[in-house]
């Protein structure tokens, strides 16, 4: 146990501790790196930076389009897999892969894929007579946010699937014939069986990608590094270039406890819904 | 929700049988839907690997070429004679093995004493465990730089194989925790009055039969460690000692306008193979550490 404990204190609870605690000092080149106490000015600074909310609004776009894409995608990813078929075994393992190839590698590819010049999207597109001239994906920041939640959309649908996978399969079959013999359709089944019995799986798949995509850095690092013009650039490449670039570590503390307190409220929001609708079904 | 380890056995009874093998619209409908779960889930990949085995006249040829018109494996020799990339196999691997032993080997006995002695507060304690799972590392990052600073940790393995330990023990503690609940107590008291210390029992009773628990977090955590981004970008500066995932993503050409499309995609397929060749072996496990890792929450 002991060993656990601390690995864990070590990883998590002090670097989030000495944030909260650096958040109240200015330590910049400024201040030749040494902690001057500047109480609440670094979240008085949050407040009117113009700069870290555009981040902020970037990134939740991001976020929930992304994981509103990945929840339909993956639901009916998982109602194909829940169907027995053959081949059903090889088609779920195919399912899952995206979801364990590294993000950076991903990356990457889809920055490959969407190449102005030799990428297969705009060849695609144009020999479907969709476009006239290739589009310059990555230098936009429409198409380069598009590309962005393709890539995401493509890695992480999965995880969602095998989630709701699950979910499906704890359903009993009973359900589905009773409601079929009072001549239930298939639609309306999976409105009023399906879907509210998935609701917990659902909540849980949502709260994880929220987390992950809100937190999102290998992506955007490697596929547009921020760009074009900041567009895509979001919180956590904001906070990486505030203690790696501009060395401003109070600052960046203070930014990472902002992030941290709005993540924290989510999950306590989520944790909230979950409790309640497990009350409910028991 | 908490016998999902059993997932496949349910799935087979419980999967929705197709009705008559005969042509009707629904089927159609239901194998385009399989085809392009395929599609999606495949073609980027395979994109990749063509693009690997292109010549650079067919890489950059417009309108683009789909299939190579000559199959090279300069791209491949390129990364292993000009670039180190057989050390930064070596490099990933060793990361990741090692972060998975000690994973497992201190993840497991805290799984085992929260499952079973059930020590005051080991609620708040699951609790707090699970939050921790849904950390973005971002958030992390400037405290650990400070303890790899002090520690004069940078560019050591340890910067890297701590934190990967700890971003996997959540997920040990739980997969491995749900295991050890489910083991009769009986065959612990057997164990003990024969004489068995606890930790005799962990290590010659119940870790064999756990076995299936370990192979699927331990596989877990090896992709994750395998797939780090930002500490690994961040603590390991000196460029034989990098990872795959950051050498992958620093590649440049010559000039700013010359970049190396083939070694690139030869670099995404190296990167990749051991994780599909995981993905083929042990699919079952994955799914079933992922759902009951996150179900428990």
């Amino acid at each position: 146990m002991a060993p656990a404990i601390v690995v864990l204190l070590v990883v998590f609870a002090y670097p989030i501790a000495r944030s909260f605690w650096l958040g109240f000092f200015a330590q910049n080149l400024g201040t030749e790196l040494q902690p001057v106490f500047i109480g609440l000015n670094n979240y008085v600074r949050i407040l009117g930076d113009q700069h870290f909310w555009q981040t902020f609004w970037i990134t939740l776009r991001f976020t929930v389009l992304s994981v509103a894409l990945e929840l339909i995608l993956g639901l009916g990813i998982a109602l194909v897999l829940n169907r027995a078929f053959q081949g059903r075994g090889a088609v779920r393992t195919i399912a899952i892969l995206p979801w364990a190839l590294p993000t950076a590698l991903i990356a990457l590819g889809w920055t490959w894929i969407f190449n102005d010049q030799y990428g297969i999207a705009n060849d695609i597109l144009l020999r479907l007579g969709l476009i006239e001239t290739g589009i310059n994906w990555l230098g936009e920041p429409f198409t380069a946010t598009v590309a962005l939640i393709v890539a995401d959309v493509w890695k992480t649908t999965p995880f969602i699937s095998i989630l709701l996978l699950a979910g499906l399969q704890s359903i009993p079959q009973d359900l589905y014939e009773a409601y079929a013999i009072e001549g239930a359709s298939p639609w309306q089944s999976f409105w009023q069986i399906t879907l509210p019995l998935l609701i917990p799986q659902i909540v849980i798949a949502v709260l994880f990608r929220f987390a992950q995509a809100f937190g999102i850095f290998d992506l955007m690092q490697v596929m547009t590094g921020g760009g074009p013009g900041g567009a895509t650039e979001v919180v956590a490449l904001y906070i990486y270039a505030n203690a790696m670039r501009y060395l401003d570590f109070g600052y960046a503390s203070a930014l990472i406890v902002v992030t941290f307190v709005l993540l924290v409220a989510v999950i306590a929001l989520c944790s909230f819904i979950i409790s309640r609708l497990r009350k409910q079904t028991v | 929700m908490s016998t999902s380890l059993n997932s496949d056995s349910i799935a087979t009874d419980n999967a929705v049988k197709p009705g008559k093998r005969s042509l009707t619209f629904g089927t159609i409908l239901f194998w385009l839907a399989v085809v392009a779960i395929v599609i999606f889930c495949l073609a980027p990949i395979l994109w990749q690997v063509l693009t690997s085995f292109k010549v650079n006249e067919d890489i950059a040829a417009i309108p683009n070429i789909y299939f190579p018109t000559r199959i090279t494996f300069d791209h491949y020799i390129e990364l292993f004679t000009r670039r180190p990339f057989g050390r930064y196999i070596l490099n990933s691997g060793f990361v990741s093995i090692t972060s998975t032993l000690v994973c497992l080997a201190i993840g497991t006995p805290a799984s085992y004493a929260l499952a079973r002695s059930r020590p005051r507060g080991s609620n708040l304690i699951r609790l707090g465990i699970l939050f921790v799972t849904l950390f973005p590392s971002i958030l992390l990052l400037q405290g650990l730089l400070e303890i790899v600073q002090v520690f004069n940790l940078g560019n050591n393995y340890l910067a890297l194989i701590i934190p990967y330990t700890a971003m996997n023990l959540p997920l040990t503690i739980l997969v491995m925790g749900s295991f050890f609940a489910q083991l009769p107590q009986d065959l612990e008291d057997a164990a003990r009055v024969d004489g068995f210390s606890t930790w005799q029992m962990l290590v010659q009773i119940l870790t064999p039969l756990t076995l299936p628990a370990l192979v699927t977090t331990g596989i877990l955590t090896f992709i994750a460690a395998w797939n780090e981004f930002i500490f690994a970008l961040t603590f390991i500066t000196d460029d034989t000692m990098k990872t795959i995932p950051v050498a992958s993503a620093q590649i440049g050409g010559s000039s700013v306008f010359e970049v190396p499309y083939g070694p690139i995609a030869a670099a995404t397929v190296i990167g990749t193979i051991p994780l599909v060749i995981l993905v083929l072996l042990f699919q079952k496990q994955i799914v079933q550490g992922l759902t009951s890792g996150a179900v428990k929450g």
